[in-house]
């Protein structure tokens, strides 16, 4: 069933397993407890940070369907996607497995993008156990979207860190954590150049989504425990707070933002963590699992992805951003 | 960055957040900017004293001071230590010749993984070419305005 951009499962599927892997920075936040894999060394054992990645997201993969007590023949559909060109890391992890695969690409925000396509599937009965998986690597990111690690350069105050780790979610048709809803983003772009101001380009989007999906299940922000964002920072959500306050939904009591949580100390990090594995961790260790305790009883989940590369903001093109959001409850 | 106006602009919020954006410290950097450039003079004016003492002159000298204060960029480069002292020290560390170095030794280390020929060696000066071009060419005019006058 669809109304406006929402699509509504009518089979709910849910969400039966899932697991994080996070590098060694990010464990010493409040995720740190919580992740399945904890990294001592972010090379993971590997001769290069691509490798890692890589690594990490097969852990996620292989840990989550283990935890579901699934098998490889189970698995009828993998959606995954990562950060690096060509989506290397998602397609190098899938072949290992024996699952059919589709990458899929929407910047930070493909773990929502993830969930929605395999949620869709299991919906419409076109596969009985999807797995939806995503992650980044600071220092594979960094190289590919900036600066070599050692160059000796400052980070402007609006800069984000990019997040080590990975995750993955297991849906089928059993479980507690049921996906109810998907509001489908549409591409928004409001002018922002700033490579480095993430955060302010991808609000409009989050903002989109939210108050699509809210219209769309003729909901309000009160009636969600909480509404995670993905990475958005710290001054990227004073935005879209005010965005919202502008449209006349209140999200300042129940709206908490990935990338603004996840690192305990701010110092290098300025606005928070940031990337494709930032919401993926946060979202498969620390809120699933308190969902799953029964202390969240209804998430609106809208990870946002900036949809740019190096070539187009070497060009002087603006920042086209998206948000998908993923609306779960516990039964 | 380009300041290109976008097909896609919308003014009111670029205004806005503008305005939020958290203001850069210019007092302090500038400061430490200060510090640590000047320690890395001193340090070279350090190392020419002592080269003098030691009987070279000239553009021996000179050349000398210079190699060594390259290998010193290059080793801390490598030993992941100049990043650092370049997040806080900003133009401090980027303008001596070390953040030359710096600029060359990083990316070498850091696209070895692709190899020795089109990792390290094509990659080297992807971003150290930018400052040789440059340098060259407004050295060249230097050089044109210094010949009519």
């Amino acid at each position: 069933m669809r109304s406006g951009n929402t699509i509504f499962f009518n089979n709910k599927p849910r969400v039966t397993s899932f697991a994080a892997v996070c590098g060694s920075k990010e464990c010493e936040g409040i995720i740190g407890s919580y992740a399945d894999i904890t990294l001592k060394d972010d090379m993971y054992g590997e001769s290069t940070y691509e490798k890692a990645e890589c690594k990490m997201l097969s852990s996620a993969i292989s840990t989550a369907v283990a935890k579901g007590g699934f098998t490889e023949e189970d698995i009828d559909l993998l959606a995954s996607g990562d950060l690096l060109n060509q989506i290397i890391s998602a397609s190098f992890s899938a072949r290992q497995f024996r699952f059919p695969f589709l990458g899929v690409y929407s910047a930070c925000s493909t773990m929502s993008e993830s969930m929605l396509v395999g949620a869709m599937a299991v919906d419409g009965g076109y596969a009985r156990t999807a797995a939806a998986a995503t992650g980044s690597h600071f220092a594979s990111a960094e190289r590919q979207y900036r600066y070599p690690l050692e160059l000796g350069t400052t980070r402007p105050p609006q800069a984000q860190w990019t997040v080590t780790g990975a995750g993955c979610c297991v849906i089928s048709a059993k479980g507690k954590i049921k996906i109810n809803s998907a509001t489908i983003g549409k591409v928004c772009d409001w002018g922002v150049t700033d490579v480095n101001n993430m955060g302010a380009a991808m609000a409009p989007a989050a903002c989109s989504t939210l108050i699509q999906h809210f219209k769309d299940t003729k909901t309000l922000p009160c009636d969600y425990d909480i509404i995670v964002t993905g990475d958005l920072g710290a001054l990227g959500s004073r935005i879209l707070k005010d965005l919202m306050w502008e449209k006349g939904y209140d999200i300042s009591s129940n709206h908490v933002d990935c990338g603004e949580i996840i690192y305990k100390v701010i110092e290098d990090e300025f606005q928070g963590g940031s990337g494709a594995g930032c919401s993926a961790v946060v979202m498969n260790s620390y809120i699933l699992t308190k969902m799953q305790a029964g202390l969240y009883k209804k998430v609106l989940f809208a990870a946002t992805g900036a949809l740019l590369s190096t070539v187009s903001s070497g060009q002087g093109e603006s920042i086209p951003c998206i948000s998908h959001a993923v609306e779960l409850e516990v039964e | 960055m380009s300041k290109k106006t976008a097909a896609y602009s919308n003014t009111n919020y670029l205004n806005y957040v503008k305005r939020l954006d958290p203001p850069t410290k210019h007092f302090k950097n500038c400061l430490s900017a200060f510090g640590v450039g000047g320690l890395i003079c001193s340090i070279g004016q350090f190392f020419r004293y002592m080269l003098e003492y030691a009987g070279l002159s000239g553009d021996e000298l000179a050349g000398t001071v210079s190699v060594i204060l390259i290998f010193f960029g290059c080793l801390l480069t490598g030993l992941g230590v100049y990043d650092r002292i370049g997040r806080r020290a900003g133009a401090g560390s980027i303008v001596p010749i070390t953040g030359f170095a710096n600029s060359v030794t990083s990316p070498a280390i850091e696209f070895k993984t692709e190899g020795f020929i089109y990792g390290t060696a094509a990659k080297m000066f992807t971003v150290a070419g930018a400052i040789i071009v440059y340098g060259v060419f407004s050295g060249v005019i230097v050089g044109i305005i210094y010949c009519i006058i």
